[in-house]
This record gives C-alpha cells, structure tokens and sequence, in this order.
C-alpha cells in the first residue's frame, strides 16, 4: 500500500498527490515515470513523475480528471492508500551542460518538466521555462517552476495572463531576443508537442519531448505504448519515455491514444450511475 | 488386464456454451473415474514416464495411491518434487513428455497421467493444502526475480531446505504466465493463486512492483545481504513482424491481448475498467499455444469470426494437439499455409484488412521443419478488425541490461550452465524462459529445480 501524504489542488480538476513510495523515490530520476493502480479492479496507469524527495521518501504526481481512471485518482484524500505504485520506470532526461535551454510545459505537462528543469538547472545550464495554459486558472505550479528555473515566460491561450498565444508562441517570443538555444524539452498535450516540434525543426534546435501512451504493464512486456520514431517501432515504456520530437510520428500517436475513448466513455457513464444509486 | 481398459475422458464444458464464457474448459476426473483411471497403470518396475518428467515426479507410486483412495497421500508424493501441481496438471505437455514415455502408448493409449496429477492436486486444495515440510533455518538469503514458474520453483525448493527467499516481482500479483498469459478458461487464477499461498506458508516472501533493473539490481542485491540470486525473468518482450501497418489501432501483441483479458480481467469490463476491444473478425497470427489462447479468448469476447493464420500446414502447428482440438470445437477457423504481408487500415487509424499471401511447404529447414515459400502473385484480402500478433516472445532486458558481466547469447538470453544454472556471476543462478527463450512451464520448473539444487551447494560452502 502506497499513502497519500499530501494533496493539494492546484486548478479545476488538476490535483497534486505526494505519495509514500521510499523505494521509488530512492531511485527517481528526472524525466522518469510511475505506474499507478488504485484498487483491486483499476486500470494500470502511467503517470510522469514532478517531484521526489529521497528523504521524505516521497514521489509527487499530478493528474487531470480527463478518464475514469485519473478522475478516481484526483477524488483521493490524504491518508488514503494506492494498491500499486511501481517505478522508476523508462529511461531519465539526459543531463548535462547544454548551454541555455527551453523547458516547456503544457497544462499537466508542467508536472513532468519540473524536474528536468530542476536537473538542467543543477547541472549548470541557464534554464528559461515556458508555462502554457488555456487560460490564467489552468497554469499550474508557477512558483515551482521560478524556483528552478532563471527565467519563466507564460502564455495563455486567451491573453488572460501572460503572452497571449500558444506555447510555441513562447518559444518565438524567447528566440526573438536573439538567445542561442541549444535544446528544448516540451512536455504537454499531445498536439502541443507536435506544434513546438514542427516549430523548431526548420530551425535545428533539438527537441526532446515525452510520450505518454497508452501503457498495460510499463515494463516492455506488451507493447501497447509502441510510437514510431523515425520510422523505428520504439516502447515508450522502456525506450522513452523521451523521443527526439523531430522524428516523433505524433498522428499515428494521437490516432493509437483515441483507441480506447469509446470505452473510457462507457466506464465513467458507469462510475456516474454508481455514485447517484449511492447519493454522492 | 487392467491396461485393457481404454483411456478416460476428462468431463469437458459443452463446446457451444463454452465460447462464451471464460470458465474452465476441461472439469477434470470424478473420484471414480480418476480411480478407474489409476487402476491402467502397469506399475513398471523401471517407469519410463518418470524419465519423461522435468522435475522427476515417482509417477508410479502417486498413481498406485490413488488406487488405493489414498490421495491426501498421492498428493504429498507429487508435491516431493513439484510444489505446484494443480497448475502442472493443467499445463504441462504430458503427451511429448511423461505421458509419451508410457509402455501402454506403445500399442494403445498411455495413462492419463497429466489428468490423474491434476485429480490428486485439487484432491488437496478442496480438502486445505498440507504445507510442505522445510528443513531448519541455515540463516541465508537468497532474492529470486520474478515468480512465474522457474522463480517459484525455485523460491520452494530453496525454501523447503532452510533458506530465507524473497522473491521480486515487477507486476501487481505473483504468478508471471501463469496469472498475465494463460487464461482463466485453461487454468483458474484462484488455483494459480492456492498454489502461490502454499509457498507463503512455507516462510516466502513475496515483494510484488519491484522491477529489478529499475528500483534495485542485482548487484544491489548481493550487496544488501543476499547470498545468492536466481534471475527466473522469462520470455516478456514481444516479437513483432516489422510489416507494414503493424502500429495501427486494433493491433495488439498477444501479451498486451492476454494480459488485458488474463491479469486486468478485461473480460469483465466495465467492472474490471481495463478495456479490450476486438471487433467483429479477429485475426490471431501464428500456431503456438499463445496464438490458441489468444484465439479462444477472442472468440470469448463476442468476436464472431476468429482466424488462426498460419504459415505452415495443420502438421506444423506448434501449439498441443489438445489446445488446437479445443480451438477448432469452439469454431476458431484456420487459415493455414497463409501470412500477411501488410495490415490496412481506415482514416482513424483503425485495422480494417490485411493482405495475405499463401505459401507452400518446401525442404526442410534448420528447425527440421519444412520450410515455407511464399506463392508469387497470391495476394489476396482479409477483412478484419483486429489483429493479435503472437509469433514468439523475446527475453525481457531490464535485468540483463542492468547487471554488469552477466554473459548473453546474441539474442538476449543468459548463458547459463546447462547443468547448474550457473551464470558468469559467481552466486547468480538463472532458468527459464531467460535462458533458453520462450518454451513450457514444466521446462521452466526443471530450471528453477535444478539451480535451486546448485544455490543449495553454493551456500554450504559459503
């Protein structure tokens, strides 16, 4: 049994859950992730991992109620047990001392950018991080990301706050000042990762982005995560989960993430029938 | 004459009512029956089946119990030197092993000596399992990665001579094949599980999500304490073709099919909220006992046409005679001498077809079997909506990448020492699927035996 230690909700249907994983957090690495399962009949999910202090003996997670699953996941209470928290688990952020770098995060994508931030910070990089958000209450974890980074820019789709545009309008906004970058990291939805790729491919600056499939065992045993990277098959799960984003085949990967939205549909009508026969 | 008598039947669910559901096809012996069964055997004085038995289970002697209604006692025999037999019984290949040694094979059929193990063991479990006895605590340590059949084997048999054993297990449950591969239909998980908690009594521990490789090693191991380790990783990386189309939607490894119906019980969505989907027409590629599985289970969940497509004849089929048999009662088609060279697919990505072409048998290969060739100009069209590719598994390399000097074979596999189990690690033993690639259960237990004998030399001279 894994504890939630602390929950924090950090916008609309956005939760934070430090969990009590000392093995896990012994070994986290930036750019790792965790499989999740919560009860004796839920789903294994992978989920990025934000935070971890070996001390503590901690693993943060973030997560946004989207499925079932996750939507489970973020009505959980401190105190409450996880039946299944297993990792580290695919392969950590590359670190080293790459001169200025981009870190940017899309909505929950902020989550897993953190720590690489952090990591590229510690490693001596100048690290200028782009928060991106539909609006002003969706950016998330805005004094974190200051804390580890030199510099942050935010942008929200409607102008609310900050840069009004897209991520990759962040990117422009950091280039335009004439800066070298010598690489990018952009974690978030699935399109947004392709818009910043696409950007920056003309451009030459490597792009490292990371995939969040479908996964059953997170281990290399199944291949449901399997992404086309250059033109290679790859398993997210043990290759990833990071992939040069110039060579990410994302329509495929959008195409194999919708696979099972029917179904999610039939679970969470489920979940609602069941919570109104019992009055919640 | 006894042996006069014909071999038994096993009681076996109706095949109709079967396909759609995902309880146990075959019922086993009634007492009786198992009895009359028992009462074949000819008690040969040097019993060949004995030989024929990976882990060398006194054949004759468990049978001649159960002649004499003493199968509390059959059991214990069995359980001297195969702690899970209930799983044995239901999964071993008895007829290419034990069963192919019998004397009365030789002019008519040999003893059913896989369904009388089977008989004595669940004997056992209805009646509450005897826990083995161990010998005193020798105060050492040995970790054993992962509890499919060769680490449990193992974890027992080095438990059953004194030693503390933890085993380590990536997924949530103990098991490995035995609880994400083999469905329900053919083997229970509940007796899976009656046959894991056996090892519990016996003083094992077992640490479930622990993905050696990634949250310790086996070089952390050994430096924790541990006096020696056994790797029982298995046969967990899938084989894909590499054709064109392999990465749409609707295309799954068979692992991925089997562990979302087997381990997540898909089969019972939305109470189980692991989905599966297969459509309406499934296509299972390739003929080993996984590929039956996968069709049989497809077929399970609503799928109304279920094809078994093949390279070679019915002749090469590597799956049991007895696993093929069921397949074709509960209406899986097989579409022999056939393989595709391409799936297709729709605008959302979806499966919608795939492009076959047929072959022929040619001279035999350096497998011994005939070797087949594709027929120039024979492509043709196959409407299906699903696709499971179950053409083999590879070894699983989390641990293997991880463990410095630790010697592989070219494809992955460990060396190990054909006799002791051996690896170039001094104290680190490995068996299995991870050692000779994918193969049976009951090979997989020999392994775990026989590295468990050598650990127990080891530590006497540690």
């Amino acid at each position: 049994m894994y504890t939630v230690v602390k929950r924090r909700v950090l916008a609309e249907a956005i939760v934070l859950l430090e969990i009590l994983a000392p093995d896990v957090a012994n070994k986290a690495q930036a750019g790792q992730f965790v499989i999740v399962r919560q009860m004796h009949n839920s789903e294994r999910i992978p989920l990025t991992i934000m935070d971890f202090d070996r001390q503590k003996g901690t693993v943060t997670i973030v997560l946004q109620a989207v499925g079932y699953s996750s939507k489970l996941l973020t009505e959980m209470e401190e105190g409450d047990n996880l039946l299944d928290f297993v990792g580290p688990l695919g392969q950590p952020t590359e670190i080293k001392n790459y001169g200025t770098v981009l870190c940017v995060g899309g909505g929950v994508g902020v989550a897993p950018i953190h720590p690489i931030a952090r990591a590229l910070r510690d490693a001596g990089n100048k690290v200028i991080s782009i928060l991106a958000a539909k609006n002003k209450d969706l950016i998330i974890l805005e004094e974190e990301m200051k804390a580890v980074s030199d510099e942050i820019v935010i942008t929200t789709d409607d102008g609310s706050y900050g840069l009004k545009g897209f991520a990759t309008h962040g990117v422009q906004a950091v280039l335009d000042r004439g800066l070298e970058i010598s690489a990018i990291w952009a974690i978030g939805p699935m399109i947004m990762m392709k818009s910043v790729a696409d950007f920056t491919k003309p451009l030459g600056i490597k792009t490292l982005v990371s995939m969040n499939p479908i996964m059953v065992d997170g281990t290399g045993m199944c291949g449901a995560c399997r992404v086309l990277v250059g033109q290679e098959t790859k398993f997210a799960c043990v290759h990833g989960p990071e992939f040069d984003g110039h060579l990410v085949d994302f329509d495929l990967a959008m195409k194999r993430s919708a696979y099972f939205r029917q179904e999610e549909a039939i679970a969470l009508h489920e979940h609602k029938c069941q919570c109104q026969k019992e009055g919640k | 004459m006894a042996s006069k008598m014909p071999r038994h039947d096993m009681p076996r669910q109706d095949a109709l009512a079967r396909g759609n559901n995902f309880q146990e096809v075959a019922l086993g012996y009634p007492l009786e029956v198992a009895v009359q069964e028992a009462n074949r055997c000819l008690q040969c004085k040097k019993p060949k089946c004995v030989a024929g038995c990976p882990v060398g289970v006194d054949i004759p002697k468990f049978i001649q119990k159960i002649t004499e209604r003493e199968f509390l006692e059959a059991a214990q025999i069995i359980k001297r030197k195969n702690l899970l037999p209930a799983i044995c019984g239901r999964v071993c290949p008895q007829e290419s092993q034990c069963e192919a040694q019998c004397i009365l094979g030789v002019k008519g059929e040999p003893v059913a000596i896989g369904r009388l193990e089977r008989f004595a063991a669940d004997y056992e479990i209805a009646q509450g399992c005897c826990k083995p006895e161990c010998q005193a605590p020798t105060g050492k340590k040995v970790a054993v990665i992962g509890a499919g059949p060769a680490g449990l084997t193992c974890a027992a048999e080095l438990a059953r001579s004194g030693h503390g054993v933890t085993i380590y297990e990536a997924l949530h449950v103990a098991g490995g094949v035995l609880m994400y591969g083999i469905p329900e239909f053919r083997l229970p998980k509940a007796i899976v599980q009656k046959e894991i908690n056996g090892l519990k009594d016996m003083g094992v521990e077992i640490k479930v999500n622990q993905v050696v490789g990634k949250v310790t090693s086996v070089q952390e191991l050994l430096d924790s304490g541990y006096d020696a380790v056994f790797i029982g990783t298995g046969a967990g990386l899938p084989h894909f073709l590499n054709i064109p189309g392999e990465n749409l939607c609707g295309v799954y490894s068979a692992n991925e099919f089997l562990t979302r119906s087997n381990l997540m019980k898909a089969y019972d969505f939305p109470n189980h909220i692991t989905p599966i989907k297969v459509g309406e027409r499934v296509a299972v590629l390739g003929g080993g006992n996984v590929a039956m599985d996968a069709a049989r289970t497809a077929l399970r969940l609503g799928a109304k046409d279920v094809y078994i497509i093949y390279r070679r004849s019915k002749t090469e089929l590597p799956a049991r005679a007895e696993e093929v048999e069921n397949a074709e009662e509960e209406g899986v088609k097989f579409h022999l001498l056939t393989f595709p060279v391409e799936i297709l697919g729709n605008e959302k990505g979806n499966v919608k077809s795939m492009v076959c072409l047929r072959y022929e048998l040619g001279e035999p290969d350096e497998s011994g079997r005939c070797k087949p060739l594709a027929i120039k100009g024979s492509e043709f069209e196959i409407s299906v909506d699903t696709v499971v590719v179950a053409v083999g598994q590879g070894p699983n390399p989390l641990v293997t990448m991880t463990t410095k000097g630790l010697a592989l074979d070219k494809r992955g596999t460990i060396l190990a020492d054909k006799e002791t189990m051996a690896t170039s690690i001094p104290g680190v033993y490995a068996g299995g699927d991870i050692v000779t690639g994918a193969a049976t259960v009951i090979q997989a237990m020999g392994a775990g035996k026989k590295a468990a004998a050598s650990i127990n030399k080891y530590l006497a001279t540690k």
